[in-house]
């Protein structure tokens, strides 16, 4: 079943998230895939997550879709303009890809190459927008297509905005976004289920899918880390004790992410989680979590 | 203001290789406030050349050297040295060094990397940058640009890499968007950042043909063209 099909069903969602490699090397990406196909009802391939050079998005899409894993092709507005957006979103169409996920990506300084030159022809409200157009039979000018596209396009939003400013802008963003065609939405790691409950109140008038972020904890550095260092993810200490007093980090890292899950349920309409290496322990956290 | 810094002196001696006799070449405005290319650093570049054997044919420092018709006028009195050398050294932004090259037959050096502002500044400088983009957006961001006030110059809002209030670039800037919201917000003015902003027109950015130059340009385009030293 499509993503689509499963979101519209108002099922509870579990996307996850493939990391394509540096190289030509695809074997562990189609290991996931096996592992993960009729688990999840689809994964996201990122594209250049981090700003870090890899193999591709669509072609990494490509590869999951043949495997029976219905890719999220997740497109970022760093590297492209507008005529190398457009015209691969008409290739990945051909290749079978319905699933995109409009970004605006990392700047090229967090990433391995901080020489490289940022783009940002067109922002993540303009690509929906882009998209849409497509979608209808038309490029972005209004030139008429010899064959439309058919995407199911989603986007992201960030509850976990630390400022006031941060936050309203994120829900104002939302709503651009909305009304420029994103029909899903799936959110930056969640670890504080209280305050993404409050979230989503504020959001809950839109009538749209929220997938709620989901990364399992490693190590008590890996929270540290994230605290310190990315952007709307907060884990609490109490989280944070407790990998630090647990004997199997990983067993504990799991349950948590299975219990985060399982509080989530009631709130949104699925989780996207984001295992970061631990792909291969995406189906233990499910397991783990009853699903 | 176009602020340059002087490259390391070992990038200035590979470009000077093979040439023995130099015609050092400095600017009173902004590569004099810069401290890389006023009088003073003329001729401490002078006594650094001549140190590792380049005979300096002469030197002129003048006002302003991204002004072709004053370089013209003024090089006239330094026809003969500059003959003499092999090419000249312009320590000053890029915008003097091609001024230079434009006027005079030999070949120009930069001695000097101009570094970017963000945009160009006011005469007098302060914050504000514009990036003479051709299509305005101050109109839906309360007077703050979101092309240079955000990283990646977004028009519809914030990225997801603010933290704090700063950008995901550096802890020590300031977020453009969270800058707009406290301004729309002050002002009571937030439905202006629920417009969907359409993607620009980079075409606007190519400015005019005629406009290419500046205000000397009738005065570049009528009066004596020839090149200084020919």
């Amino acid at each position: 079943m499509s993503l689509k099909t499963s979101l519209e069903k108002q099922k509870f969602v579990i996307t996850c998230e493939i990391g394509p490699l540096k190289g030509t090397d695809t074997a562990e990406i189609l290991e996931a895939a096996e592992l993960l196909r009729g688990r999840v009802h689809a994964a996201n391939v990122t594209d250049q997550q981090s700003s870090v050079m890899r193999l591709g998005s669509m072609v990494t899409s490509y590869l999951i879709k043949e495997k029976g894993l219905d890719p999220i092709f997740q497109m970022t507005c760093r590297d492209r303009n507008r005529i190398a957006l457009q015209s691969d979103l008409l290739s990945a169409s051909v290749l079978g890809i319905e699933n995109v996920l409009a970004i605006t990506g990392d700047l090229p300084s967090l990433g391995d190459h901080p020489q490289a030159m940022s783009v940002y022809d067109l922002d993540s409200v303009q690509l929906l927008w882009v998209i849409g157009q497509l979608n209808e039979g038309y490029d972005m000018v209004g030139n008429e297509l010899k064959g439309r596209t058919n995407f199911y396009p989603g986007a992201v939003v960030n509850p976990g905005a630390d400022t006031e400013a941060s936050l309203e802008l994120q829900i104002i963003k939302m709503e651009k976004k909305i009304e420029a065609g994103a029909k899903f939405f799936q959110t930056q790691a969640i670890y504080d289920v209280d305050s993404f409950a409050k979230f989503m109140n504020r959001v809950e008038g839109y009538k749209i899918p929220v997938l709620a972020g989901i990364i399992p904890l490693k190590s008590v550095g890996m929270a540290r880390f994230m605290n310190k260092s990315v952007a709307g993810v907060f884990v609490p200490e109490e989280l944070i004790k407790k990998m630090a007093d647990a004997e199997n980090k990983t067993e504990t890292g799991i349950q948590i992410a299975a219990d985060l899950i399982k509080d989530l349920r009631d709130i949104c309409q699925g989780v996207h989680i984001m295992a970061i290496g631990w792909e291969k322990k995406v189906p233990q956290i499910l397991d783990t979590a009853g699903l | 203001m176009i602020l340059s810094k002087q490259k390391p002196f070992e990038e200035i001696l590979e470009y000077l290789d093979g040439e023995g006799k130099v015609f050092l070449l400095g600017c009173n405005g902004c590569a004099q406030a810069s401290g890389t290319g006023g009088p003073e650093q003329v001729e401490e570049m002078k006594a650094r050349l001549e140190e590792v054997g380049k005979k300096i044919t002469g030197s002129a420092v003048i006002d302003f050297l991204c002004d072709k018709a004053l370089i013209r006028s003024r090089l006239r009195n330094y026809i003969e040295e500059i003959k003499a050398a092999d090419s000249i050294l312009v320590m000053t932004c890029g915008v003097g060094v091609q001024a230079t090259a434009a006027s005079v037959n030999k070949l120009c050096h930069p001695a000097c990397d101009t570094v970017n502002l963000g945009g160009s500044r006011g005469e007098w400088p302060g914050s504000e940058r514009c990036m003479e983009c051709g299509e305005c957006m101050l109109e839906y961001t309360g007077g703050i640009c979101p092309l240079t006030a955000c990283a990646k110059g977004l028009l519809n809002g914030q990225c997801g890499g603010a933290s704090g209030g700063k950008c995901e670039v550096s802890p020590e800037k300031d977020c453009g968007w969270e800058l707009i919201y406290k301004r729309l917000k002050a002002l009571n003015r937030l439905d202006k950042l629920g417009k969907f902003v359409t993607p620009k027109d980079h075409s606007k950015t190519l400015p005019e043909t005629g406009l290419m130059s500046t205000s000397k340009w009738a005065l570049e385009q009528t009066g004596n063209k020839e090149r200084v030293a020919e």
